[in-house]
């Protein structure tokens, strides 16, 4: 991405819809997605989270604004760096960390890792790890929901890298032609693993491709969780409305590497400079600091319960044992 | 378009056994009819049951299966989709997941492969994974014979057996056609439903009417026999049953097992059958190397071995594409002539 001259951060754009209440949740949200990624990081470097580590450090807004637009009734499908997505609809940090840490009792019996679970009651469906594959199946959920009469909305994720799989294609033009309640967060986060937009894409913007799909796309500040959120709002309530599907480019920075093992040397230190200074926590924090919605203490106390409960979370799943060995030879098929 | 015109390659007569039993009426059903049979019972019987796939509403089918189908259950529930097989294939999975019982037509069983995703990785971990079902079938017509091309003839039954999570069904008659597609409509896991297109006018048989199953798993003995078992499945039985009655004139009793679903695979009954006759031939239409074949093989040696009196034999496709041309196609394709002379040198051991 070309940075632009301008080293001005522009003020976060309050959405008209979010009351202080909200705004402290989703804040909190964000602050949690982010202290649950520097515990994993920490983990990782102890030798005590094994298989990947992928930081959504610089996907807060993203993450959090999107979900938070979300109905009761709707579903989500987040993708590798969507933490944040689980918070808002309620996942527990014990059950995710049994999840992350393949543990007994984990909700895929240690067949599987990190978010990749479904939880049905919480409506979060996990991915595979195919970049492109949970499109059509968000698209079909609610295909579903529609055949039934019931107004129910899903969205997923996809990256500017998975952006190029032949399964995007496939399902926003199918949730497009079937005009579908599905919302698609394209989140451009700069890097696919170590590849830039320039190997990945020559259209201008990702969201451009709408036009061809004939359904709404628009490309924001995706480091502002209040632009996102109110972008997806709009994207739901179109959806509502049966107006069809949204893509939404959320534009934001991959602050670490594809994974921890991963030193992301290929990125120039300036880039990293550039978005660091448009973190989506800082900012948030400034904001609600400068319209006083909390104060520094509410903040400080907020990150020193967050860091004591994903504390708390490991403290209780790294005690117990990985799931027993016979687990791996059951449940290929459901009865 | 490729069009399905009838089949270049003559049928070896031979007469069917009445090969089940039950107590309802019954109507003389091609194997195409007794599938759209099973479709439209279950679309009426259960309103979670949909389609989803290319020209099936309007125009009823490449091949006319879903003929009004539209007309009775609307265009909803028989729905018309673009020419994406991964979307066809995913967006039946997340319906799957939200409740309902969806059945996603590949025009061709050929262009799986562009839905090869969608149910090896995402509909066939689901229930390792997750513990939820992912009751979907995917089904269309496979096969050769009918002198179409390398592209619109292939039986991939094989890749999916191979994948884990995923049922994999081959049916040869059209009662079982009826009974497995109810069968795997019921299941509530992903099932890969290899139809035969060369069998889809080509025969005809008594089909029970209303509900009935074949459940999934269990192989059928079409024809008892005592000096040898030919194992098979899909067209191949029919290649079988025409050399089993060849043989019977030459003295030789043949046991003709039609496994009709590759997973869940019946192996006690194959093992049975190895057991009691010591000699095997395997069948099937598919080309030869790492086919399902080669799975009955290994099981036969490794589980009945010492009853055995001969090596396994197998009558497969050639390694190869399935050509256009009809003399190429029959020199690659099994036909009931190959397997009548891998019969006999079996017998012959
Ligand atoms: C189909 C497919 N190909 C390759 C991979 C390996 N892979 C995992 S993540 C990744 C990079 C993804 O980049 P992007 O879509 O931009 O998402 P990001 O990780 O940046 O959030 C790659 C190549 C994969 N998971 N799926
Ligand atoms: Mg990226």
């Amino acid at each position: 991405m070309k940075l632009k001259k301008s080293d001005k951060i522009p003020p976060i754009k309050p959405s008209k819809r979010l009351t202080n209440d909200q705004r402290i949740s989703m804040f909190r949200f964000m602050l949690q997605a982010r202290e649950f990624d520097l515990a994993m990081q920490r983990l990782n470097r102890q030798g005590r989270a094994f298989g990947g580590v992928y930081s959504q450090t610089g996907n807060e807004a993203s993450s959090v604004g999107s979900a938070f637009a979300l109905g009761e009734k709707d579903v989500l499908f987040p993708m590798h760096r969507n933490i944040g997505g689980h918070f808002v609809f309620g996942q527990d940090l014990n059950t995710l960390m049994l999840a992350f840490l393949a543990r007994e009792g984990s909700l895929m019996r240690g067949t599987d890792g990190t978010g990749h679970y479904a939880d049905v009651n919480k409506r979060i469906y996990g991915n595979i790890s195919h970049l492109g594959a949970m499109i059509p199946v968000a698209a079909g959920f609610v295909l579903a929901s529609k055949m039934r009469g019931e107004n129910v909305v899903s969205m997923t994720y996809i990256g500017d890298g998975g952006s190029q799989t032949g399964e995007f294609h496939e399902g926003m033009n199918f949730a497009s032609v079937q005009k579908l309640p599905f919302i698609l967060i394209i989140e451009n986060n700069q890097y696919a693993y170590s590849s830039p937009n320039s190997v990945e894409f020559a259209c201008k913007h990702l969201s451009d491709r709408a036009l061809g799909y004939g359904c709404h796309g628009e490309t924001i500040d995706g480091t502002d969780v209040e632009i996102v959120y109110d972008a997806c709002w709009k994207a739901a309530e179109r959806a509502r409305r049966g107006e069809g599907p949204s893509i939404i480019e959320t534009v934001t920075m991959r602050m670490r590497g594809h994974a921890e093992h991963d030193d992301f040397s290929y990125v120039p230190r300036e880039e990293l400079e550039y978005w660091q200074k448009r973190d989506p926590i800082d900012r948030y924090q400034n904001f609600l600091l400068e319209k006083k919605i909390l104060t520094m203490d509410d903040i400080t106390a907020m990150r020193t319960t967050l860091i004591e409960e994903i504390r708390a979370a490991i403290d209780y799943a790294v005690e117990l044992p990985f799931p027993p060995a016979e687990e791996g030879l059951k449940g290929v098929f459901v009865d | 378009m490729f069009c399905f015109s009838l089949p270049m390659i003559k049928i070896v007569g031979y007469v069917f056994d009445s090969q089940l039993s039950y107590n309802s009426t019954m109507a003389q059903l091609t194997y195409l009819e007794a599938i759209a049979d099973a479709l439209r019972f279950e679309m009426r019987r259960d309103e979670r049951v949909f389609m989803m796939g290319e020209d099936i509403a309007t125009y009823g089918g490449a091949f006319k299966l879903t003929k009004n189908f539209h007309e009775e259950f609307g265009r909803q529930r028989v729905l018309d989709c673009p020419i994406s097989e991964a979307a066809i294939v995913g967006a039946a999975i997340g319906a799957a997941l939200n409740g309902m019982r969806p059945v996603a037509e590949m025009q061709f069983m050929d262009f799986v492969t562009c839905g090869f995703n969608q149910i090896v990785n995402v509909a066939g971990t689901t229930a390792y994974r997750w513990g939820l079902g992912v009751p979907m079938v995917v089904r269309g017509p496979s096969g050769g014979g009918v002198g179409a091309n390398p592209f619109h003839s292939r039986n991939s039954e094989a890749w999916f057996a191979h994948a884990s999570g995923v049922k994999v069904v081959c049916p040869a008659f059209p009662a079982d056609a009826k009974g497995l597609m109810i069968a795997s409509i019921r299941d509530n896991n992903p099932v890969v439903f290899y139809e035969h297109k060369g069998l889809y006018r080509k025969i005809k048989e008594e089909v029970p009417e209303g509900e009935y199953i074949v459940p999934l798993g269990k192989a059928n003995v079409i024809r008892e026999g005592k000096d040898m078992s030919i194992i098979c499945y899909g067209s191949a039985v029919h290649f079988a049953l025409a050399a089993a009655e060849e043989l019977s004139k030459e003295g030789v009793s043949v046991e003709v097992v039609d496994i009709r679903t590759l997973v869940p695979f019946d192996e006690e009954t194959v093992l049975a059958s190895a057991r009691k006759t010591n000699r095997v031939l395997i069948a099937h239409e598919a080309s030869l190397t790492a086919g399902f074949g080669g799975e009955i093989a290994a099981r036969i040696a490794e589980k009945a071995f010492e009853y055995l009196d001969a090596p396994i034999l197998r009558v497969a496709g050639y390694d190869a594409p399935t050509p256009f041309a009809p003399t190429l196609e029959k020199a690659v394709l099994p036909n009931a002539e190959k397997v009548l002379m891998a019969a006999r040198k079996l017998m012959e051991y």
